[in-house]
This record gives structure tokens, sequence and C-alpha cells, in this order.
């Protein structure tokens, strides 16, 4: 058969294995010469890398954070929690949504007092918004528009994805927010879900969705389709005029391999210079001092998980993979993306 | 007495290295599968290959399997015959191309196809999303199989009967239909099965450029992955159940074709 | 082939080949470079990226000579050895062909993980599998395990064992008849079957991308760090990412071939077992 090497035949086997060993050697050269300051392992949801990339790199030049190195893991939020819960290392983990923090207390591997600093355990604040085609051409301004036909949605499966849980719930308080009953909320989701066309393992995954082509809208957190507008992406952001208050929490765990570090790390991310960085990432600043330098589009009506009963409450009477309202709603379409 | 305890010992020792080795890899880890598809009856098992996203990523799977099967026999076949047939500068460098989707990884073919026909093609063909997607990259993946189960049939193709059934007055589609075809059919066939078999399990390659949409393009080993990133481990674990028996038992037809037909005698 | 049959077959033949494959892997090496040389440099040489790389190698170096000792023993069993249950040896090899990647992975993680089968002994003997770098090697071992064994058991069965048995009968004991005679009649064979391990390790993703966690600087191997700068929409270091594969991998594709020309016509030739899997090497890629 073929060869276009030739009379170079015997020689590849064995430079093959050496061209193997002189990349391993390459590579092994140029990693950073080890955890002179200790490492931390941070396991995250998908959407905050690239924020983390300019904060682990401004808390590199602080005093505490001189020779600390970082290994990362981003994912569907609640995917990582249950990865943390069933082994994947962590030393701080920074979730979407705080019941998927309540999975990794449960597991003994975060103090059950994470959220009582003055942030409550939160590093940053976002909010649910519409991320359209540049230019809108749909012209998608409020939810109802999302269920008018012809529009197809694309939000992240719940079952995994944190930011899904977010905008549900910003779909059904914004009802609730618009003076409607609690059925006609439940019935407004059922309407949303036949719109829904993909959904994604993640928020991450979500917006790559979204931008492979498929879609009028994406459901997503206001930071990550702020970052996909500074890539150069050819979207629109529209923030709805009612939507949830999405408030992300972080802890360091009990095993983590280096305590000091991982605390500098997380009290880094809560300074003013920390909440900076993620004002300029795009996140919403938890410190009201810092805050206050953005200005972010403000919806006629915020409104807070707390509304709506809380986490713990919304994850049962919604998410419960059996007998959760969304559940059933897409059981009901023959879309369930949890099989109970 | 010892001496023939150790000469046995010896004679099975590799064996049962070799055995432990599959065990601890494959065996192990496959019998967890099943027991896990299991572990809440055999109602929870039925309830998740049957509940309808697993059906229609089934489905899917399924059918766009037997496309590309299809679609790359022929097409194969007319490679393999251009390889065997034909002569003209840089041939060679086409037939070692036919590899190339064997030494690509599969998350390199995925991400080629749908830098060329997603949403930025530069033809303006952008098929990311739909199932002429899922196609394309299966097809992508599969090619060697189809090409190289019958190249070497072809190669060693007695020419001589051929040339007879044309000097006879055969047309030379009458000599393909009548002398080509027979000879070759059970190699095209294992290349088929090959090909499909691998088109059923794949997941690298097509994940990007599908879109995951359910019920649309989301194939079989992606409902799976889904399924496993929701938690819901029991039900990933039944799907993959019969993912697997799919494919095994096209892998047994395979086998079967081959000592029936004796593939090998024309190689 | 007559010279009218020869176009259309030409024409058809080539450009499924051209849409298929040469144009859209052509096209990621434009799109690597679409920002400059410089800018796919820097994506590719970040802590990260360089991690990616050396844990891919790290696996490689692990899972293929794991594989290849495994292969050629087994190869070695199935051809020299007549016992019961040969058969079924046999069979099992090509389990992995039939199974997807992903559940390859899902089967580590529900045999090896935390709450796997072994989650509680393996985490008593403070071994951890899935999420780190032996759940990788495993899953990597899986995927290419058919490989050596297929290069190298039609060999074994065609050059049969006149040669090894001179050998011992001229007093050589049976690592010198295996590294003197065994070896280098299987050579080619098994460096066929070497690439290909190797190749197919360097790629894998669906099952690594199930136990691995993905962590950056520790988990993350470099197809994975391709797809998750697709998802961070940095398509710069994914282009880069695929171009280093995809050189590596035309690397190995030249050794393939080079291989292939050199034990052509002993490939071809007939003998009782290799029949049944005539050029078996080839056809179990995935």
């Amino acid at each position: 058969m073929s060869n276009f090497l030739g009379s170079r035949a015997r020689v590849l086997p064995s430079s093959a294995v050496g061209l193997l060993v002189a990349l391993f050697a390459t590579c092994a050269a140029t990693l950073p010469a080890g955890a002179a300051g200790g490492n931390v392992a941070l396991v995250a949801y998908s959407t905050p890398k690239p924020a983390f990339a300019a904060l682990i790199s401004a808390f590199a030049k602080t005093s505490s954070g001189t020779g600390v190195s970082f290994s990362q893991s981003y994912g569907p939020s609640g995917t990582q929690a249950t990865d943390v819960a069933s082994g994947l290392p962590a030393d701080v983990v920074n979730f979407s949504l705080s019941s998927d923090m309540d999975k990794v207390v449960k597991a003994g591997l975060v103090s059950p007092s994470w959220d009582s600093g003055p942030t409550k355990g939160m590093v940053t604040d976002s909010i649910v918004s519409f991320v359209v085609r540049k230019g809108n051409p749909k012209h998608i301004t409020s939810w109802a528009d999302l269920v008018k036909s012809g529009v197809k949605v694309i939000t992240p499966n719940p079952f995994s994805s944190g930011s899904a849980k977010w905008n549900l719930m910003a779909a059904y308080g914004a009802q609730l927010a618009q003076g409607k009953s609690q059925t006609a909320a439940t019935s407004y989701l059922s309407d949303l879900f036949k719109h829904v066309v993909a959904q994604p393992s993640s928020a991450s995954n979500a917006l790559q969705t979204f931008l492979s082509g498929q879609g009028d809208v994406l459901l997503d957190y206001e930071d990550d389709a702020l970052y996909a507008q500074r890539q150069g992406e050819p979207i629109s952001i529209v923030t709805p005029p009612q939507t949830i208050l999405i408030e992300n929490p972080i802890a360091v765990t009990t095993k983590a391999a280096d305590p000091a570090a991982a605390k500098a790390f997380v009290a880094f991310l809560l300074t003013p210079a920390g909440q900076k960085i993620w004002g300029q990432q795009g996140y919403r600043p938890v410190l009201a001092s810092v805050a206050k330098q953005f200005s972010f589009p403000k919806p006629e009506k915020l409104f807070t998980i707390e509304s709506l009963g809380g986490w713990t409450k919304v994850n049962g009477s919604f998410f419960d993979p059996e007998t959760g309202k969304v559940a059933k709603i897409e059981a009901g379409l023959g879309v369930s993306t949890s099989s109970g | 007495m010892p001496r023939r305890i150790r000469r046995m010992a010896a004679r099975l020792a590799g064996p049962g290295l070799a055995v432990t080795y599959l065990s601890l890899l494959v065996l192990l880890p496959l019998a967890a599968v099943l027991s896990s598809a299991f572990s809440s009856g055999p109602g929870a098992f039925w309830q998740a290959v049957s509940q309808p996203e697993a059906v229609a990523a089934l489905r899917l799977t399924l059918l766009c399997s037997l496309a590309v099967a299809a679609v790359n026999s022929v097409l194969g076949l007319v490679i393999a015959w251009m390889l065997v047939r034909d002569d003209f500068p840089g041939i060679k460098v086409v037939g070692a191309l036919i590899d190339l989707p064997f030494a690509l990884p599969t998350i390199v073919a995925g991400l080629t196809l749908l830098s060329l026909y997603g949403p930025n093609s530069p033809f303006g063909v952008n098929v990311a999303g739909t199932p002429a997607g899922i196609l394309l990259a299966l097809a992508f993946v599969t090619l060697p199989f189809a090409v190289r189960s019958v190249q070497p049939v072809l190669a060693e193709l007695d020419r001589e009967t051929e040339e007879a059934a044309a000097t006879l007055g055969a047309s030379p589609a009458g000599v393909v239909r009548r002398v080509v075809l027979p000879s070759i059919a059970p190699a095209l066939l294992a290349g088929a099965g090959l090909a499909f078999a691998r088109a059923v399990g794949e997941f690298g390659s097509v994940v990007l450029i599908s879109g995951n949409l359910p019920f649309h393009t989301e194939v079989a080993s992606s409902w799976i992955y889904s399924l496993s990133q929701s938690g819901d481990l029991s039900a990933a674990a039944a799907v993959s159940v019969v993912l697997v028996l799919i494919a095994l038992f096209v892998l047994v037809g395979i086998g079967l074709v081959r000592r029936r037909f004796g593939v090998a005698e024309s190689v | 082939m007559t010279a009218r049959s020869r176009w259309p077959v030409r024409v058809v033949a080539l450009s499924y080949l051209a849409l298929l494959i040469v144009v859209p892997v052509g096209s990621v090496f434009y799109r690597a470079f679409a920002h400059g040389f410089v800018a796919a440099w820097v994506a590719i040489t970040t802590p990260d990226a360089l991690h990616a790389l050396w844990l891919t190698l790290v696996v490689a170096l692990i899972a293929v000579p794991l594989n290849t000792v495994f292969g050629v023993g087994v190869a070695l069993i199935l051809a020299r050895h007549r016992f019961r249950g040969a058969w079924l040896l046999d069979a099992l090899i090509d389990i992995p062909l039939a199974v997807s990647p992903v559940v390859v992975g899902l089967a580590l993680v529900l045999a090896y993980g935390q709450t796997g089968w072994f989650g509680r002994p393996l985490a008593a003997a403070g071994i951890t599998v899935i999420y780190a770098v032996p759940g990788i090697v495993m899953a990597s071992a899986v995927v290419s395990l058919p490989y050596v064994v297929r290069s190298v058991l039609p060999v074994l069965l065609e050059i049969g064992t006149d040669q090894e048995e001179a050998a011992a009968t001229l007093g050589a004991g049976p690592a010198a008849v295996f590294s003197r005679v065994t070896l280098p009649s299987i050579r080619r064979g098994l460096a066929y079957g070497v690439t290909l391990t190797t190749a197919r390790v360097l790629g894998e993703f669906g099952a690594v991308v199930v136990v691995s966690g993905n962590i950056t600087g520790k988990t993350q191997t470099m197809t994975l760090f391709i797809s998750n700068s697709v998802e961070n929409l940095n398509s710069t270091a994914a282009y880069a990412g695929a171009v280093l594969l995809a050189l590596l991998a035309l690397f190995v594709l030249a050794v393939m071939s080079a291989e292939k020309k050199e034990r052509g016509p002993r490939w071809r030739s007939r003998s009782d077992r290799s029949q049944s899997d005539s050029e078996p090497h080839l056809l179990l890629t995935g």
C-alpha cells in the first residue's frame, strides 16, 4: 500500500518514539516549577473560567498569593457539586446556587456555617438575561415574547446546570411579578418548555450551542452574555423587564490541602480589588462600595430566590426529579431530561 | 509432583495475568454497568430505555449509522477501486489520507467539520445542529473501515475472470454486477458492519456539530453523557446496555459473515 | 480500468475525500493561524495547555507500554497455547470495539468511583482512580486494548513455531527464544500495533471526559483542553490545540503507511486463524 515517505520507513518508528520523548521532556521542562507556595484546587460552575483567569493572576501579585498554584475544574454546577461530593478533589468550591453548596455540606466537605460571612457566603451576583442574535431580529423584549409562535429557546438542563434553575425561576417569578397567579406562572413554564429546542448540560455549553446557530433566544447569566460580547460574538443582550437576582456561593472545603492559601484566595475574591475584577468581568459585585463603580442595567423588577421561598423549598417543588413541577412538565412533553 | 504443579502454574500464569488485566479494565466495569442498569429492578430499566427522549436518541443513532454505513460502502468501494486500479501522480498520498480519520482525535475531527460546515462556513453550508451534520461526522470517522475492508479483496480479485467476461460480451456494468460484486460482497458487508458498529457508539466527532437537540440531533452516546451529567447513572447505564448490545450483535454478525462466506478466501 | 470509466471514478472518489477530509483538516490549520502564528503559539504555551499536553503524553507513556505487554502476551498465548476458553479470550479482546467510549467512561465510574463497586476499599487504601490520572490511564487503556493483539496475532500465526523450536533445541532459554527469534519477526507488526495504540490514546475524548473531572493543570488532557476552549469561546486555543494533535496524527499516519509498505506482502498471506480477521488491525480504530 501507500507510503509517502519512501526509504525513511525504517527510521520512522524509532523517530516516533524519539519525538514523543522529546515533546515530553520539553513540556516537563516548561511546566511551572511546582507548588512552592501551595496548591489550590478550585472547582467551579461552567462560566467563571475567564474571570478566574484574571483573578488568579491578580491574586498572584498579592503578598499572600505569591507562589500559590491553581488547578481548576469547570462544569455544570449540579454535576460539579455531585462530583465533589463523590470524590473530585476540591479546596475551594464556587457554585451557581446555594443548593449545590448544600450537596457538598451534606457530604461533610464544607462547614454548615459557610453562609455566615458578611456576604452570606456569596461571591458574585448576576441576573438572568436574554441573549439574542445581533440586532434582535425577532424583537424579543419580554418573557411573553419567548412563547410566541416560531421562537426557539435554549436553556440548559436543570438536572445538571445551575444556570437552568435560575432561568426557570426567573421565568416563573417574572409571571408572579406581573401579577399572575401561581397556576398561570406554572402554565407559562409549560408553554416555555414547548419552545425549548435544546437543553445543553451547562451554561457554557448552552452559549456555545447558541453561537453555533441554534435557537433564537438563549437564557443566560448576564456575565456570560457580556463575556460573549467581549469576545466579539455577534449577539445582543436583552435585559428582561422582570428578572431574578442570581447569587453565586463560594466556600473553602474542610479537606483543603492548604487551607491558608485557599482561605487567602477566597478572602482576596471578596476584597474591593477582587470585586472590581469580578465587575470588569461582567459580574455584579457583592460589595456595595464596588458595585457603585459599575453601571449595570436595572430591570424594572428584580426579585430574589428568597421571595419565591428559597432554594431548599424551590428545589423540592420544582426540581425534584420525580415530583417536581419541572420534571412533570418535561415528562408531559416527553422531553424529560431526568428519568427519575 | 511439585515440578508438575510448577509447570502448571507457569502455564496458567500467562492466561491468568491476561484475564486479570482484561477483567479489571473491561469485564468488571461492564458488569458494574449491567448491575447498575438493573439496580432498581427491570421496571426502572424499561422506563429508562423506553422514555421518549431515549427512544428518539437510539432511533436517530441507528438510522444515521445505517445511512452512513450504506453511503460509505458505496463511496468506499469507489475509492478502493480507484486506489487499486488507477494510477496517477499523488495517488499514494491519497491512499495514506484514507487512514487520517483513524489517527485524528475525534474531537479534532468534530472541530474540523464544524469550522467548515458550521455557522462560519466559508461555503455558506451550515449543517450544524441538523442530522446532516451527524451524518457528516459519522462519514468522516467510518470512511477508513469501508475502504480498507474491500481494498485488499479488490487487489486480489482475479482480473482474468473480468476480462474473460468482457470478451464474452458482458458490458462493464454486467462485469461489475456478475463478477466483481459477488466476490467482494462479504468484505463489503463486513466493512459496512464495522462502520455501523463504530458509528453507533461515536461521541467525540458528533458532539460539537450536532448541537445535541433532543428529538432532533441528540445521539445515544450524547444522551448517555447527558444522563450521567445529571447524576442519573442507572438510567445512563440502562441506555448503555442497549447500545452495547446493538454493537455486539453487529460485531458477532460480522464474525459469522466472515466465517460463513470465508471473506479471507480472496484475501 | 478503461480510460472512459477512470474519470468518473476519480472525480467521485477524489471529491468525496476532498470534501470530507482534505478541506476540513486544511481549514483547521487556517483557523488556528487566522490571528497569526504568535497568537496560536501563545494560546498553546499557556501553563494549562502545556500541562494538558504533558498529561496526554504521560498517559500515553503508561497506557501504551501496558497494552503492548498485554497485547504481545495475549497474542503469544492465543498463538502458541491450546487451552480451553481460548476462543473466549479471543472474543473478549474485541469488546472495547463494540462499546461507546462514553459507556467505557461510565463503566469505570460505576466500578471504581467513590460510590462504585470498589469505591470503599479503594478509598480505604488511599487510592483515587476517578477524577485522577489512574482513571484517565485506565480509560485510555480500555479503548486501545485490542490493537496490539490484533496486529501481532496474525503475524505470530503466520510465522509458525519452526524457528522458535529450532532455537529451543539448540539450547536457547524461553527468554532468549523470545528476544532473539520471536521479537525480531513480529517487530513490524508490533510497531504497527503500538502506533495505532498511541494514536488512539493521544486522541481519546469520550471515555476520558467522563472519568477525568477535567481539572486544568491536573486531569485535563489535550482533547479536553480543546473541547473546553471551544466552550469558552477561545477559538484560537481550540484550533491551535487541534493543529497540534493533527500534526501528531499526521506523524502517526506517516509511521503507519511506512510500516504497511514494509510489511505489506506478509500481511496478505493466509493462515488459519488470521483469515477470519483479515486486516483486523485496520478495522479496530475507534
